[in-house]
C-alpha cells in the first residue's frame, strides 16, 4: 500500500496530513470524534537526524494541542546510515522520539504504531516499537537485518540463513514473525475497512502495560524472555 | 534454585585505580566498581540459563547468556546493576540477556528508591536472535522510561571493547546521565556497517582516528551526549557513577522539551560541520586537532570549561 | 559443537569453603568454567561443551593432567569452549580452582 493509500483507507472522513520528503505529519479525525495526530515516515526514507527532531516535535507539540491519539504510520528505511548523523548523535535523537511517544503514552495519549510498508533496526525501534500497540498490514515487510547483510556478518550462505529461518521465527525477517514474537499485535484485514478495524482497535486499547513479552509466549515465539524477566524482577524485588 | 549468587571479595584494596575498566570482563568491573563483597547476582551462571537460540547456529553458549544483573552497594547505598559482557557475541542483546536487564528495571519501578546502573558494552542486537533482541531492546527503552517516570535513577557507564552501539545506543539515550572513557563509543549504527551500506569515502571503518573523533568518548563528552568524561580505570567510573547519582532527578515533560530544544541547537549549530574537528573548532576549542592525543584530566578541564552536558534535558 | 564428559578420582577434597566460582569469558580462543563443590570428596567431573570440534583427545589428557596436579576433589568443572589453546584451558582450570578454595560463600 502507498501511503495515500493507506490515509484515505484509515480516514475515509478526511484528513490534512502531508508527506514532507519522507516526514508524514497532520491530523485526522476519527469517527469516535478525536482528533489524532498522525505522524510517520514514507517512502522507504531513512530516519536521520533530520527527520527524528521533526517528529517528535510533533509528538510534544501535539500535548499542548489536546490531539490524540498518535498514529504512527511506517514505512522507512532503517536509520540514516551516514557519518554525519552518527558525528551528530544519532542515538540521542532516535531515543528522543522513543521517549516522546513513550512519555506521550503514558501520560497524554495511546500511540499506535501502523507498518504498512518496510522498516529495520534503529528506525523501528524509534517509531513502531515505541507505541503501545503495533498493527501491521499485509504486505508490510519489518525486518532487523536484511537476510543478505546477515549472511555476510555471520558468515553462513544465504540458503542455509533460509533453511534456518524454517524451523524458528526468532531471526529472520518478516511480519508474521514479529506477530509470533509479541512484537505486533495484530495483523489487519486488507479485505475489511481499515477505519472500521483501527475504530474497534481504539474501542478495545489494552491499558499501557507492556506485555510484549507475555504475548510472545503465548505465541510460542519467545519462551524464555517473560519468565525470565519475571523471575529477575521477583529476586530483585526480594534482595536485601 | 534461585537463591542469588554472592561474590567474595577478590581483590586487593586499591586495584580499582589501577584496573582498566576497558580490558577487565564484566564480573571484574562489577566488583571492582561496587562496594568490597557487597554484590549479589540474580540468575547467575550456576542457573544455565544460556540462549535457546545459539544451537541452531552451532555456537557456544555463554552460562549467564553474556550479562551479569544483580545488587550491591555504592558508597554504602543500594543500586541495582547490570553489566554486558562485551567479549561474549559481541555483548549483544538476546532474548535471555535482554530478559533479564527487563526484570532489574521493573523492579526498579516498583522499588523507586534503588538507582540502577548499566555497564554497556554491546553492538546491539544479537543477529542469531535478531527479532528477540530488538523487542528486548524496545522493552528495555519502555521499561526503563516507566521507571525514570516514577523517579528512579538510571545511570549508563559506557567504556567497554564493543563500545555502546546498535539498540544499545538508542537504550544509553534513554538514561538520566551517561559516563564515558576514551575507548567507549556511542553510535547506531557502526563503521563496516556504514562503509558496506555507503562505500568507504562515506566512512572508512579502518581509520581508526576517524571513528574516535566521530562516535569516542571525547567526541560524546563535548557535544553533550554524555556527561562525565573518566579515565579508563574502574575507579574512574565508580567517582564517575556517584558524581552522577548525586546530581540527576525523576524523568519529566520539562526535561523532554529541554531535550528537544537541546538537540535542534545541536543540529542548528554544527549540522554542516563535516568531522568532529570542525564542531570543537566551532565550540571555541584553540587546536582542535590535538584533542585526540589530550591527556584525560586536561581533557576533563576543557570538557567542564565548554560545559554541555544534557542535565535536565535528558 | 562437540560435547565431552571425563569422571576421575581425586586424591583428596579440594580445600576452602566455597560453593561454586566462576572464571572466563566464551569467545574464540577462550573459555568460561563454572565450578561447583557438589560432589563426593574424592570425585571430580568435567562437562564440556567446545566449538572446536576433534580435539576429544587432547581435553581427555588436558583434563587428566589437570585432576593429577590439583586433585579438585568434589569439584564439578563445566566448561563453555570457544576454541581455547591447551594452555589456555589449564590456565583457566588452574584459575576456577584457587577462585573456589578462596575461603567466603
Amino acid at each position: 500500500m502507498t501511503l495515500d493509500d493507506i490515509l484515505t483507507c484509515l480516514f475515509p472522513d478526511g484528513h490534512d496530513v502531508k508527506n514532507d520528503n519522507g516526514v508524514v505529519a497532520g491530523s485526522a479525525t476519527l469517527r469516535s470524534g478525536a482528533e489524532a495526530l498522525v505522524i510517520g515516515v514514507a517512502d522507504k526514507t531513512a530516519l536521520g537526524v533530520d527527520e527524528a527532531i521533526r517528529l517528535s516535535g510533533h509528538v510534544l507539540d501535539s500535548f499542548a494541542q489536546g490531539r490524540g491519539p498518535i498514529l504512527v504510520l511506517v514505512d522507512s528505511d532503517s536509520q540514516r546510515m551516514s557519518k554525519r548523523d552518527e558525528l551528530l548523535g544519532l542515538n540521542e535523537f532516535l531515543a528522543h522520539l522513543a521517549k516522546s511517544l513513550i512519555y506521550a503514552d503514558m501520560h497524554h495519549q495511546p500511540t499506535i504504531g501502523i507498518l504498512y510498508g518496510h522498516s529495520a533496526a534503529g528506525a523501528l525501534l524509534a517509531t513502531g516499537l515505541a507505541t503501545r500497540v503495533l498493527v501491521g498490514v499485509p504486505g508490510a515487510t519489518p525486518a532487523v537485518m536484511d537476510l543478505p547483510s546477515m549472511a555476510k556478518v555471520t558468515k553462513l550462505s544465504m540458503e542455509a540463513l533460509q533453511e534456518k529461518a524454517k524451523s524458528t521465527p526468532v531471526f529472520a525477517p518478516g511480519l508474521s514473525n514479529l506477530v509470533q514474537m509479541g512484537a505486533v499485535h495484530v495483523t489487519w484485514n486488507d479485505a475489511v475497512s481499515l477505519a472500521e478495524q483501527l475504530d474497534a482497535l481504539l474501542a478495545n486499547m489494552p491499558d499501557a502495560h507492556d506485555r510484549r513479552d507475555a504475548l510472545g509466549r503465548e505465541r510460542g515465539g519467545r519462551l524464555k524472555a517473560a519468565e525470565i524477566a519475571e523471575r529477575v524482577r521477583d529476586l530483585a524485588l526480594h534482595s536485601h | 534454585m534461585t537463591a542469588p549468587f554472592k561474590h567474595a571479595a577478590q581483590f586487593p584494596e586499591g586495584r580499582a585505580s589501577t584496573t582498566s575498566f576497558n580490558e577487565a570482563s564484566a564480573r571484574t568491573r562489577v566488583a571492582l566498581l561496587l562496594d568490597a563483597g557487597s554484590f549479589v547476582e540474580f540468575i547467575g551462571p550456576e542457573q544455565r540459563e544460556v540462549s535457546p537460540h545459539l544451537k541452531v547456529f552451532d555456537l557456544p553458549e555463554q552460562f549467564n547468556d553474556g550479562i551479569v544483573v544483580g545488587r550491591g552497594r555504592l558508597d554504602g547505598a543500594p543500586v541495582f546493576v547490570a553489566a554486558q559482557e562485551g567479549r561474549f557475541m559481541g555483548g549483544a542483546f538476546g532474548e535471555v540477556h535482554g530478559a533479564k536487564l527487563i526484570g532489574l528495571l521493573r523492579a526498579a519501578r516498583e522499588m523507586v528508591s534503588i538507582p540502577v546502573l548499566i555497564l554497556f558494552d554491546t553492538g546491539g542486537v544479537r543477529l542469531q536472535e535478531a527479532n528477540a533482541g530488538e523487542l528486548a531492546i524496545a522493552e528495555i527503552m519502555r521499561a526503563m522510561m516507566e521507571a525514570r517516570m516514577a523517579g528512579v535513577k538510571v545511570v549508563g557507564l559506557i567504556g567497554g571493547r564493543s563500545g555502546c552501539y546498535g539498540g544499545g545506543g538508542l537504550i544509553a539515550g534513554c538514561c538520566s546521565a551517561l559516563a564515558v572513557s576514551e575507548p567507549g563509543r556511542i553510535a547506531v549504527s557502526g563503521p563496516e556497517v556504514i562503509e558496506t551500506n555507503r562505500g568507504v569515502e562515506e566512512f572508512d571503518s579502518r581509520d581508526r582516528a576517524l571513528v574516535w573523533r566521530t562516535m569516542g568518548g571525547k567526541n560524546r563528552r563535548l557535544l553533550g551526549a554524555a556527561d562525565v568524561f573518566t579515565d579508563d580505570t574502574i575507579q574512574g567510573f565508580r567517582d564517575a557513577a556517584l558524581e552522577l547519582l548525586g546530581l540527576v532527578g525523576a524523568f519529566d515533560l520539562d526535561k523532554l522539551k529541554a531535550e528537544q530544544v537541546r538537540l535542534a541547537d545541536r543540529l542548528r549549530s554544527f549540522g554542516t560541520c563535516e568531522d568532529a574537528v570542525d564542531i570543537w573548532t566551532a565550540e571555541g576549542v584553540a587546536h582542535a586537532e590535538s584533542i585526540p592525543d589530550l591527556p584525560a584530566d586536561q581533557f576533563i578541564s576543557l570538557a567542564n570549561k565548554i560545559g554541555r552536558t544534557s542535565r535536565d534535558a535528558r | 559443537m562437540e560435547d565431552f564428559s571425563f569422571q576421575h578420582r581425586a586424591r583428596q577434597r579440594a580445600g576452602g569453603t566455597r560453593q561454586t566460582a566462576i572464571i572466563g569469558v566464551v569467545a574464540s580462543g577462550n573459555l568460561e568454567v563454572l565450578v561447583e563443590r557438589v560432589l563426593p570428596d574424592v570425585e571430580c567431573q568435567l562437562e564440556i561443551k567446545t566449538a572446536a570440534v576433534g580435539f576429544g583427545e587432547v581435553w581427555n589428557a588436558v583434563t587428566a593432567d589437570f585432576v593429577a596436579r590439583y586433585s579438585p576433589g568434589g569439584l564439578k568443572f563445566s566448561i563453555n569452549d570457544g576454541g581455547a589453546r591447551p594452555d589456555t584451558v589449564s590456565l583457566r582450570l588452574a584459575q576456577a580452582v584457587r577462585l573456589i578454595e578462596e575461603d567466603g560463600q
